[in-house]
């Protein structure tokens, strides 16, 4: 493990029986980065977390986790991480101050700190008012919020969320965007699984994308989206008067590219949607359209978005090998 | 070894079972019904034998063993009865509270964690398998001793009380039951909660564990027919051996359920 990573596997496979649910993974996070691990269900996301964290012993390949090996030193690496499980695991029948001081005192929380930090953590997830009633009159919310409190209370330094806004509204999903943004600026290094991409766009680093086990892309959103070629995607609202073919049209220009079947436009004014590789292609296609005699009213561009990304690679687009690369994905 | 950790395990695992009415139901009404509300009427035993179809218990008297015949020597029929149930034919049932105890938390806390899907949090904080293990155990096995001892001080007192008009004096606890309290009813909790680690690490609810595992309480069941009919007799050495057995086959679940209750496992069926 190089002295930033926090996180470092290599060929890190689990298998049940006939099934891999994770394949060969190579991972590396470094200090103080938040990255994203996206995948579907099964993808094997719960799986690589329980593995990192000594709770599943590999089938094959290692890890390192904050210099430890998580199956050897599992629970000195536990002491330093915290887990967000995706089911919020906690007990129905304590209050939600009973289950936060149990889990103090299981990490070794010094006991004067105890009761001051559960009183921090309840009011920083605005769960004061609540915490002497039992977990089961709590709303999912609420019960999100307190798993997050919980994997919060030794103040660890490698911190696992499993589907922190799972089931949450967006207003609570939003709390606890604005709580892990705040870790991350604290300097805390985060290992986010989540299926949910905007959350995943605007707080992560790097995203790793998993198919069945296996790592299929991984780097930032945009890197990602040049990897795969894709375009950034312009509407133009124009009234095209004398164009009689806008789609021949993009067809002459050099980094356009047409979106949409060429019976796609329609109203008055129109609004004619490509995509285009750079932005001096985007100039090109709006002089042409003047140049034609379209009147231009509006161009929108919007930047290959990390959902994009996710669904071209769902689609079964792989990005580009780089210079240097010689096989597999690794992360 | 962590000892807050397991302390604490204990502390909550015992703190959830005072709002579980599935746990604490037959935890309050079984020891009831069997340090209170027998003795107490074993107390009635001499007026029912005057009752038509109350021969019976005359010639189950008559028909016990030589050995037992000589242990009751010396009193009155009537006090050969009250020492005959509360002495002997009740002391196989009293190591029921201690299994049973045993195997009702244990249930909650091994499986019916599982079934409530709290165990992944617990998995993920720096305690050790064995500390894990040992602060469920202990979380069955404290409370189990509580109320055996408990039980056992209640017994001897309601068992004196009720009897008293019958025995006029203090005739009980005698050397035999001071055995199956200290010795052989912690042996019988052990076996309780051995047997329910086991069992729960293969079944995925509280009642499957509860369930099963309450297969452990045949023996008792054999000892106190085997003793009514005449076949069995306790006394303090064959109490004392059976304690030695009962901590042996306990060792045998313990062992074997320790090797099953690994997180990695836990994890890999939950």
């Amino acid at each position: 493990m190089t002295r930033t990573h926090v996180i470092e596997t290599r060929g890190l496979t689990r298998r049940f029986g006939d099934v891999t649910a994770v394949d060969a993974l190579d991972l590396d996070v470094e200090r103080c980065e938040v990255v994203g691990l996206l995948g579907h269900n099964g993808a094997g996301k719960t799986t690589t977390v329980r593995l990192l964290n000594g709770v599943l012993a590999p089938s094959g390949g290692s890890a390192r986790v904050l210099g430890f090996d998580p199956m050897h030193d599992g629970v000195a690496l536990r002491r330093r991480c915290g887990v967000s499980t995706e089911t919020p695991s906690v007990d129905e029948r304590l209050t939600g101050r009973a289950g936060l001081r149990f889990f103090a005192e299981v990490f070794d929380v010094p006991p004067a700190r105890v009761e001051r930090r559960i009183d921090e953590l309840l009011a920083a997830f605005d769960l004061t008012a609540a915490a002497d009633q039992r977990v089961g009159t709590y709303s999912k919310g609420m019960r999100q919020r307190l798993t997050l409190a919980r994997a919060l209370l030794h103040e660890p330094e490698l911190l696992f969320l499993d589907e922190p806004s799972s089931g949450l509204d967006p207003v609570a999903a939003r709390a606890v965007d604005e709580r892990i943004a705040g870790l991350r600026d604290a300097g805390t290094t985060v290992l986010l699984c989540t299926h949910n991409l905007a959350q995943a766009q605007a707080l992560c680093d790097r995203v790793v994308v998993l198919e069945r086990g296996a790592v299929v892309a991984s780097g930032t959103p945009t890197a990602l989206a040049a990897d795969l070629g894709a375009s950034i995607e312009v509407r133009v609202a124009a009234r095209l008067a004398a164009v009689t073919d806008v789609w021949a049209l993009l067809a002459d220009v050099e980094g356009a590219r047409r979106l949409e079947s060429p019976d796609a436009l329609g109203g008055e004014p129109h609004e004619v949607r490509f995509g285009a590789s750079d932005d001096a292609a985007i100039a090109a296609v709006v002089r042409a359209l003047v140049h034609a005699g379209a009147d231009v009213y509006a161009v929108e561009r919007r930047a290959p978005s990390l959902e994009d990304v996710y669904f071209a690679l769902h689609r079964g687009e792989r990005p580009a090998p780089r210079a240097g690369a010689t096989e597999g994905v690794s992360a | 070894m962590n000892v807050r950790a397991i302390r604490a395990i204990v502390v909550k695992d015992l703190s959830v079972l005072r709002h579980s009415k599935a746990v604490l139901i037959p935890l309050i009404v079984v020891p009831l019904v069997m340090l209170l509300i027998l003795p107490a009427l074993a107390a009635f035993a001499p007026s029912l034998m005057a009752l038509p179809g109350a021969s019976d218990l005359s010639a189950m008297l008559d028909g016990m063993p030589a050995i037992m015949q000589e242990r009751l020597a010396g009193f009155s029929d009537d006090q050969r009865i009250v020492v005959l149930m509360l002495t002997y034919l009740f002391a196989p049932m009293y190591l029921i509270l201690p299994l049973m105890v045993a195997s009702v938390i244990a249930a909650d806390t091994f499986a019916g964690e599982r079934e409530r899907r709290t165990l992944e949090a617990l998995v993920y904080t720096p305690t050790t398998d064995a500390e894990l293990l040992l602060g469920k155990l202990l979380a069955g096995f404290l409370p189990a001793l509580a109320v055996a001892w408990g039980g056992f001080v209640v017994y001897a007192v309601v068992a004196n009380l009720a009897a008293w008009p019958t025995m006029g004096r203090v005739f009980f606890p005698t050397g035999m039951w001071f055995v199956l309290a200290l010795w052989v009813a912690p042996a019988v909790a052990a076996v309780g909660l051995g047997a329910t680690v086991v069992v729960s690490s293969k079944v995925s609810t509280f009642q499957e564990a509860y369930q099963i595992g309450g297969v452990v309480v045949l023996p008792i069941v054999l000892l106190v027919v085997g003793q009514a009919a005449g076949v069995v007799v306790l006394s303090t050495v064959f109490v004392a051996v059976l304690g030695a057995v009962f901590w042996a086959i306990a060792a045998v679940l313990l062992t074997y359920g320790a090797r099953t209750f690994r997180r990695g496992e836990l994890m890999a069926r939950a």
